[in-house]
């Protein structure tokens, strides 16, 4: 068989193969880039598509329906467009839900929705009044009794200056369904109530959207691909409290690798640069711990943890790192003794103290080997998934592992797109990292199986 | 002893002090506590109280923990050797120079290190009934895909492929194995007419057999106690609990049924499955290891 023949075989093979290994992270990411309605498209489709046509004399976002397979440039096909109702206040469009369009009549009657906001010292909460309904009147003239809104959700009561208060329109789907947001009913001209298109792709976001299907010869309609990076930013949003998720995984990163590197190295200098009687017997049983299945010690460690008081708080997930680890001990006593012995006696002949010597001789020669603990308890603890879901009982110090999952039972599996884009936000920072640290992870990884 | 011995021992201790008193309160008490809960009834409220062996003989009535067991092996007993047979073919064809080597094994790695709660969300879309990628896929080719994480015959080889995804780890170290063959013991055989897959035989798996080994191991423990992708991916283990493994049902006992001491009697009956699985390989691979130099 001619060499150049197999090495095209085996190139071929290669290039399939690695193709489809990227498929699920290449499909994560296409979902994560298209407006919700895409996701459910059949057949899928690798880009988010943005098509655009001209309704009513405007250049227009749109959603496209089933267009038949032969269809031709004056084939009409339905598509959609989302209109929004509204009135001008103060030089303002709000938008309203149009209640009853009598078409005989001269007017229409619509609802709009605000809410109030109260400034003071520069910082703004929002308030609802509670002097609408007849009980809870005005306590005094030019005061007004509301209920304030604090960033944390919480309620309190509190008389404040009419003059202080300022009326916000909704605009924003957000914006009308909250719950401090009050609607009124009003019945107006028919004129004053026009109505507007809004792009289609981002309907969801405003207030009191319908939409209508039109039919649009096929050639009219403008295909361009259009990533949707603000499904970032919404599931961010919709996770809630990604802020909070994100703070404590970095600090667990940060803490467990500082505890791994300070305890394994440390630990690692007495299994390999002093020689003591039974050493070697001992570091057996260091191995053998590494046999331990988790699941094992899982229920006495809850034990010991809930008796010091830490369940609920993130020190079970970093406390344990300050006490060396099997694996990474191995791993540092490993490269530690291909380290000549003449360097430690010649710094003891010196009179430096065993300390001295592992900090200021053994140390810096074993940077690439600390680097390789390091990067892989930073990501053994963005991934660790078990451990915050056993100890963790408050929403606040979950970790992104923890909160993405919570995110996914929580809102059932319909919101593809920003349960994608959240799964990419989780795995980017480790995908950057490998592409920094490259040759580390390779090395990492040979170290632990094969120099043993 | 003399006095420069008993410095060294004592300096010696002093330096693995860390790990001396991590493993007495992480890991020599809780396993004691293990075998001691084993035998108690015991939740987070009360205190233990002795039951003798009532938590294992429960189990030989259990029929989930039969089924959580009969899942869990039939999980490792696909998804081990498939990984690995997977792993070490990938691992032969980078081995030698090609174009893109690099970039081919970027793209094998990759999968291995994304964090498993990320991957469990990707295969759940992937993998859905009706608008996943793999049903659309399937449907090209004229075959009407199942609903994969709804039908209980399907959760278990979803579980597997998902797990084959993730080889990356076990093909490096299986890479730096083949790496260190001597080129020489190919070039003699190429002399000697052999084919590709004659070296791949009588080449390549003998001098890698230390690591199909060392993986097979790692594959073994980390099979029997997978935990995270079964369950994000199939909430109680499924349709009819057809992808219950036996680490989920631990933790089901242990935090959602609060039967921590039957938890404690089953993560000891895992502890065993293990060992007894780890005897097994080396025995079936003992005689068939080669180590260099020896």
């Amino acid at each position: 068989m001619p060499r150049t023949g197999v090495q095209l075989f085996r190139f071929v093979v290669l290039t399939i193969g690695s193709l489809i290994f990227m498929v699920p992270l290449l499909w994560m990411i296409s979902t994560a880039l298209k407006p919700i309605d895409q996701t459910m498209s059949m057949p899928p489709k690798w880009t988010p598509k943005q098509w655009t046509a001209t309704v009513d004399g405007e250049t227009l976002e749109i959603g496209l329906g089933k267009v038949p397979e032969d269809a031709t440039d004056q084939t009409p096909v339905p598509v959609t467009a989302a209109f929004q109702w509204g009135v001008e206040r103060e030089g303002q469009r709000i938008p309203v839900r149009m209640r009853r369009d009598d078409a005989e009549a001269d007017t229409v009657t619509v609802e709009m929705s605000h809410h109030w906001e109260w400034t003071r010292e520069g910082k703004t909460n929002p308030v609802r009044r509670l002097d609408h309904d007849s009980e809870n009147a005005a306590s005094a003239e030019g005061q007004v009794l509301v209920a304030v809104i604090d960033e944390d959700g919480g309620l309190r009561r509190q008389t404040v200056p009419e003059a202080e208060l300022v009326k916000i329109y909704g605009t924003t789907h957000d914006a009308v369904n909250r719950s401090y947001s009050d609607s009124v009913t009003l019945t107006l001209p028919r004129e004053q109530v026009t109505r507007a298109y809004v792009r289609w792709n981002q309907r969801q976001e405003h207030a009191y959207v319908k939409t209508q299907t039109l039919e649009l010869p096929y050639g009219d309609i403008h295909e361009s691909v259009v990533p949707q990076w603000g499904n970032f930013a919404g599931s961010i949003k919709e996770m809630g409290q990604f802020g909070r998720y994100l703070r404590n995984t970095l600090v667990l990163c940060f803490l467990t690798v500082l505890g791994t590197v300070c305890s394994c190295s440390v630990v690692a200098y007495g299994f390999s640069r002093i020689e003591w009687p039974g050493r070697d017997k001992i570091f057996y049983v260091v191995l053998g711990t590494m046999m331990i299945p988790f699941p094992v010690i899982m229920v006495p460690l809850y034990g010991v943890f809930r008796d010091l008081g830490w369940i609920g708080t993130l020190k079970p997930l970093w406390v344990p790192t300050f006490f060396a680890g099997a694996f990474n001990v191995f791993l540092l006593r490993q490269f530690f003794r291909t380290i000549p012995k003449e360097l430690s006696e010649a710094a003891r002949i010196d009179g430096c103290s065993e300390f001295r010597i592992f900090l200021q001789v053994i140390l810096p020669l074993c940077k690439p080997a600390i680097t390789v603990v390091a990067l892989f308890q930073f990501l053994g603890t963005w991934n660790d998934f078990l451990g915050p879901l056993i100890y963790l009982t408050d929403q606040k110090d979950y970790t992104l592992a923890l909160g993405l999952q919570f995110f996914q039972s929580q809102q059932g599996g319909t919101q593809w797109h920003y349960l994608m884009a959240a799964s990419t936000l989780v795995v980017a920072p480790i995908i950057i990292l490998f592409f920094m640290a490259q040759r580390m992870f390779i090395e990492g990884i040979s170290m632990s199986g094969l120099k043993g | 002893m003399t006095r420069n011995e008993r410095r060294k021992l004592g300096m010696g201790l002093l330096f693995i002090s860390p790990w001396l008193i991590g493993f007495a309160l992480f890991g020599i008490y809780p396993i004691c506590m293990a075998v001691y809960y084993s035998f108690c009834d015991y939740d987070v409220l009360r205190s233990a109280v002795w039951v003798g062996p009532m938590n294992y003989t429960d189990m030989m009535s259990d029929d989930v923990f039969w089924k959580a067991i009969y899942n869990t092996l039939f999980y490792a007993l696909f998804s081990v050797p498939l990984g690995l047979m997977l792993a070490l073919v990938i691992a032969v064809l980078l081995n030698r120079p090609i174009a893109g080597r690099s970039f081919f094994r970027t793209f094998f790695y990759i999968p291995s290190i994304v964090p498993l709660v990320a991957v469990a969300m990707v295969w759940m879309w992937l993998f859905n009934g009706d608008l996943g990628l793999m049903n659309y896929g399937l449907s090209l080719i004229g075959i009407e895909g199942p609903q994969w994480l709804a039908d209980a015959s399907w959760t278990k080889p979803t579980l597997i492929l998902s797990s084959v995804w993730q080889v990356g780890g076990a093909m490096v170290l299986f890479l730096a194995g083949l790496q260190d063959v001597p080129k020489s013991l190919y070039e003699s055989a190429d002399l000697d007419g052999a084919n590709p897959l004659g070296q791949f035989w009588h080449i390549s798996v003998p001098m890698v057999s230390p690591v199909i080994y060392f993986n097979l191991i790692i594959g073994i423990i980390g099979s029997i106690q997978e935990f995270v992708k079964p369950f994000v991916m199939l909430p109680g283990g499924g349709e009819n609990r057809s992808a219950l493994l036996f680490a989920v049902y631990i933790y089901e006992n242990a935090f959602l049924y609060g039967n921590m001491g039957y938890a404690c009697a089953m993560a000891i009956v895992l502890f065993f499955i293990i060992m007894f699985l780890t005897w097994l390989a080396t025995r079936a691979m003992g005689r068939h290891v080669y180590y260099a130099g020896e």
